[in-house]
């Protein structure tokens, strides 16, 4: 294995330290410092790497970070961010908030199941990109569109992991909330429900994960605003740097946005099985 | 507050799994308040006839009834107790679990509480009310089923191996606990069991099964001791040895029809004093072998 050569006398002392040491028994804090040390290595690989060519090509760790106190100073980079951050929460909110109840009645009314289930298996396979022309022909290239969009990409991942919450239930759990008088609409509610919210947090963090990937699309495509739409319109200026700031903006994003979400349930949702 | 058991009657019962027939032509009449141990080899069908009791599976002829009414899904009247402490929702604290039942029938919120403290200092969990099941010992657990079941107050108990996965010790204790539980609230208890110690500390009656498919009743053997119960007495001890033969011919004839050599395996383990006896172990194939063998069983139990 070839092992860039920069890293390898700190890799192999570390490694020698503990050889048989999983991740997780690392102290948290040097956990975290290994984490900023990798960030920092990156930072350097790249700055390294962006002397050999154009600032239009590769444009420096610097001229990144001067091109983002600029975005910053002038608002864009707020903008963008308010912009995309809204249309994500509002889409994937609106999509979790359905995608829980036709995932529960689709694992509680089989035949319901079973006519939804031809849609379902077609449409797994038509990412939300598909749709963008269609949204924006229906919807207009307002903000309906893009929040129309991140629906339909949350939706369909939250139902299906709920569904599959649902048809997993401990069959023995559903017998001892009969023999203790719960009736099926109770029974669903205080056995089924919260049986499945594992499978829900997982299928929201993964359809949060997913409404990234849609938004960026859907605003590269039509936006004046938002994290996409920076990027797309920072070709026009030649400020391949302005590129950098909204990718690396996005992945911090989404970043803050999962472990936001991770806290919050593991913290409120602990008795139900949910912990990261 | 609990009344008084029911009867429990069942009347020539077949149940189906598809085309296979696990039971055939059952006959069992379980008297108000009586404890009965149902004891059979793995696999004969034991489970299924409590389940068609507590109305989880419907016999495809005969009729199951308990008290007057005539047994068509489950009930709050007929209490289950799961060999599997999954079966507590792991969501809710003991106190929240022993409370589900009373919750769902809609008692008041003071009488669910009153209720709710005197099961759980019935079966002896009082300290640990506001812990997870996840933070309780397997033994423990099984008094958090047992006292969910209770604080529905049922007139028939079903218990399905519930001491199954304790460790022997455990065992012990919890078998003498739900001996006084049991005299404490009058229920009717029917009892699944493989293991035949149990079956003689427990019981009024021992219901032996036949091998399934197409598992039946076999014998039903009264056990009057004297409680509390000493397995190690000579009256224990013979009734330990005649369910050790009535079932050793079923487990036997399992093995035959699996067509595994039951010649060989012909080690008598069955242990008085309740560990997982080796209730199949007495092969008529074998006479001579198996003569020397249960003798030495004898013994022990005799100690
Ligand atoms: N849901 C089911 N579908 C098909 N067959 C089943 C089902 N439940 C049980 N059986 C079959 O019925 C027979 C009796 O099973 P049962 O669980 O009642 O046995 P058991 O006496 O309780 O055994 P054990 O002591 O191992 O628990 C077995 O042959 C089993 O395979
Ligand atoms: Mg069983």
């Amino acid at each position: 294995m070839s092992v860039d050569v920069r890293t390898v006398p700190e890799k192999l002392s570390r490694d020698k330290s503990a050889p048989t040491r999983r991740r997780g028994n690392w102290p948290r804090l040097t956990r975290v410092g290994l984490g900023v040390l990798s960030v920092l290595l990156g930072i350097a690989v790249w700055d390294l790497v962006s002397r050999n060519y154009t600032a239009f090509f590769l444009p420096s760790p610097m001229l990144t970070w001067q091109g983002a106190v600029e975005l910053v100073r002038d608002g864009t980079l707020w903008d963008s961010v308010t912009a995309s951050s809204t249309r994500i929460l509002t889409g994937w909110a609106l999509g979790v908030v359905i995608g829980v109840p036709v995932g529960l009645l689709m694992g509680c009314v089989p035949w319901l199941r079973l006519m939804l289930d031809p849609y379902i298996q077609f449409f797994r396979f038509v990412p939300p990109i598909a749709f963008v022309t269609l949204a924006i022909i229906w919807l207009g290239p307002g903000e309906a569109s893009k929040v129309a969009l991140i629906f339909y990409t949350t939706v369909f991942i939250v139902a299906l992991n709920t569904l599959a919450g649902v048809l997993s239930v401990d069959e023995l759990r559903l017998r001892a909330a009969r023999a203790l008088g719960a009736n099926p609409v109770r029974t669903l509610a205080s056995v089924v429900l919260p049986s499945t919210v594992p499978h829900v947090v997982t299928g929201a963090r993964l359809a949060m994960g997913n409404s990234f990937l849609t938004i960026v699309s859907a605003e590269i495509v039509a936006a004046q605003s938002g994290l996409g739409s920076l990027i797309w319109t920072a070709r026009n200026y030649a400020k391949t740097e302005w590129v950098f700031v909204g990718i690396i903006a996005l992945g911090l994003l989404g970043y803050l946005f999962d472990w936001i979400l991770r806290m919050v349930t593991s913290k409120t949702l602990r008795r139900y099985g949910v912990n990261f | 507050m609990t009344g008084s058991g029911s009867p429990v009657s069942v009347r020539d019962v077949d149940i189906r799994f598809g085309d296979f027939v696990a039971v055939r032509q059952a006959n069992l009449d379980i008297g108000a308040g009586e404890f009965v141990c149902l004891l059979g080899p793995s696999g004969c069908g034991k489970s299924t006839l409590l389940n068609a009791i507590a109305g989880f599976v419907t016999p495809v002829d005969g009729e199951v009834t308990c008290g007057d009414t005539r047994v068509t899904g489950p009930d709050v009247s007929r209490g289950v107790v799961f060999q599997s402490a999954e079966a507590l929702f792991p969501w809710l604290t003991v106190r929240q679990n022993v409370a589900f039942g009373p919750r769902m029938r809609g008692v008041g919120k003071a009488q669910r509480a009153t209720a709710v403290d005197r099961y759980l200092a019935m079966v002896g969990l009082s300290h640990s009310a506001d812990r997870f099941p996840a933070q309780l010992s397997g033994g423990m657990r099984q008094r958090a089923q047992l006292a969910r079941v209770l604080a529905n107050e049922p007139s028939v108990v079903l218990m399905d191996e519930p001491f199954g996965a304790l460790d022997a010790q455990t065992r012990l204790v919890m078998q003498v606990e739900l001996d006084r539980i049991w005299r404490e609230t009058g229920a009717t208890i029917v009892f699944v069991t493989h293991d035949i110690g149990e079956a003689i500390l427990l019981a009024d009656r021992i219901v032996t099964m036949t091998a399934g498919p197409s598992a039946g009743i076999k014998n039903i053997y009264p056990c009057d001791l004297p409680r509390p119960r000493d397995l190690t007495d000579p009256a224990s001890a013979a009734l330990f040895r005649q369910l050790r033969e009535d079932i050793g011919a079923e487990v036997a004839r399992t093995l035959r029809a699996q067509g595994l050599d039951d010649g060989h395996d012909g080690r008598a383990t069955g242990d008085p004093a309740g560990r997982p006896a080796g209730a199949g172990t007495v092969e008529p194939s074998s006479p001579g072998v198996n003569g020397t063998r249960v003798a030495d069983g004898d013994r022990r139990a005799l100690r």
